[in-house]
């Protein structure tokens, strides 16, 4: 029980800002010196992934040791879905989240990690509410959208923030008897549904990822109820990183405010190119694996 | 004492702000998210959460909120936790960054180490403080209070090391009384921000 709330309390400080995908150290300081509330180690951000191919595996430890020594916020880093030795490496170099993570190739097609047994925390994505709930079954501290990483398309993310959003208040309107069956058909514990019918959230908090391009992408699921944002390829992929950076730690912590997003929006240059989600074939999309 | 229409503002640019506005609507006093200069008005005291005291920085300087959270925190009720003690600090080491000097303390950042690190512990007030129960503590990539000034007061120590200081009106912690569930903390502040506020 303890243990669960300082995984959690850590994600609660990290509430309100943006977490950034880095590969090397260079970029982990600009993220830094932009304002990040936390880095995320990984070998190539979703976008290169997506275009080179090939299995993509944890980051190699000296990489990720290399990011811990260059900066001073929280480094998280990448493990395969399922692969608990990878995230047991993890934990022995002392990052401080692991991600298990459907944007590397998954090395158990049929179970996740049981994230119980680790001291580290663990966030792991989710479309909706009944997979939130069984990360969550599973030790998951943080949850975040999939979204459709390495696409710099929100629409994705959009998709998942909304529905989990109205399924969690679907179910603060439903008896007793009618949450056993919604159980059953979330494919959730009972447990952890009751909890979300009688306080409309998530018993951790809730993160959007796989998308965020600009600093309007990032306010628009800051607006919808996402707790944080996560930005993989749009920053390091666009033209000017590090101006991005600054104007989407920006545009999070002011996200209801348009006049500050419409000067932050400014002078960013070309954001990443994007991809139109109808075009990518059903193997291309990063979301379904690990349900 | 009643603390009914006490203003107590939270900053609220980043970091863990909602336990806070429970914990201050559960005492009757009024929660308000400070983001703009604007805020600041009319507050009794302010409340300086955890987060991260890097990206904090940044915004308090984006929405020009550096200078006037400054004179703020060093003429009224200020409570800084965990990355507000950074901020509130005289010195920060490891590494060194601005702050705002309201309290005479020198602290040193994620100085019990990373989250593998964090704990939670049983503490032990001193005689400055309200009671002698000890209190639950929640620790996370704390920082470390390495000097406290004579004009200081030791509220909390764990093994003999500060970690609750206060000096007048300022006040640091470097824990989570908001993640806890006693109210004792809170309570405290509210009543310091409506004798002094």
């Amino acid at each position: 029980m303890n243990e669960m709330r300082l995984k959690t309390g850590l994600a609660e400080m990290l509430k309100g800002g943006v977490i950034m995908d880095v590969v090397n150290r260079e970029q982990a300081v600009i993220a830094e010196k932009a304002g990040a509330v936390a880095v995320m180690a990984l070998e190539r951000v979703p976008a290169d992934i997506r275009k080179e191919g090939g299995v993509a595996r944890m980051a190699p430890p000296e990489k990720i040791t290399e990011i811990m020594e260059a900066v001073s916020i929280p480094v998280m880093a990448k493990a395969r879905i399922g692969h608990f030795v990878e995230a047991r490496i993890l934990e022995s170099l002392g990052v401080d989240y692991v991600d298990e993570s459907e944007v590397l190739t998954p090395a158990d097609e049929q179970y996740h990690i049981d994230k119980f047994q680790f001291k580290v925390p663990f966030v792991c994505g989710a479309r909706n509410l009944g997979e939130a709930l069984r990360r969550i079954a599973e030790g998951a501290a943080m949850i975040r959208t999939k979204g459709e990483a390495g696409s710099g398309n929100i629409v994705e993310a959009v998709r998942h923030l909304r529905k989990m959003l109205s399924q969690m208040r679907r179910l603060t309107t439903l008896g007793p008897e009618e949450l056993v069956t919604e159980s059953k058909e979330l494919g959730a514990p009972l447990s952890l549904v009751q909890i979300v019918a009688k306080t409309g959230k998530l018993p951790v908090p809730n993160f959007a990822a796989g998308g965020v391009a600009t600093p309007a992408d990032a306010a628009l699921v800051m607006s919808l109820g996402a707790e944080a944002v996560f930005v993989g390829s749009g920053i390091f992929k666009s033209e000017s990183p590090e101006k991005l950076a600054h104007a989407i730690v920006e545009a999070t912590a002011n996200f209801h405010d348009a006049a500050i997003l419409a000067r932050c929006s400014k002078g960013l240059g070309m954001p990443m190119k994007g991809l139109d989600i109808h075009q990518l074939r059903a193997e291309e999309r990063l979301q379904e694996r690990g349900v | 004492m009643s603390s009914q229409n006490l203003r107590i503002g939270i900053l609220a640019l980043q970091g863990a702000v909602q336990p806070h506005v429970e914990k201050l609507r559960a005492l009757s006093a009024e929660p308000v998210e400070v983001r703009q200069p604007k805020d600041l008005d009319g507050l009794s005291g302010i409340i300086l959460p955890g987060g991260e005291s890097t990206t904090m920085i940044q915004l308090l300087k984006l929405n020009h909120l550096w200078d006037p959270l400054a004179r703020f925190t060093r003429e009224r009720p200020a409570w800084g936790l965990c990355a507000g003690t950074i901020l509130l600090a005289k010195e920060v080491v490891h590494p060194a960054q601005e702050s705002f000097g309201a309290i005479d303390i020198s602290v040193s950042r994620n100085a019990f180490g990373r989250q593998l690190d964090s704990f939670i512990e049983i503490v032990s007030p001193t005689d400055h403080w309200v009671d002698q129960n000890r209190q639950e503590a929640v620790f996370i990539r704390a920082p470390r209070i390495t000097q406290v000034g004579s004009g200081c007061d030791i509220l909390f120590q764990m093994k003999s090391e500060p970690i609750m200081v206060r000096q007048g009106h300022a006040l640091a912690t470097t824990f989570h009384p908001e993640l806890s569930t006693s109210d004792i903390f809170h309570r405290y502040f509210v009543d310091l921000s409506e004798q002094h506020g």
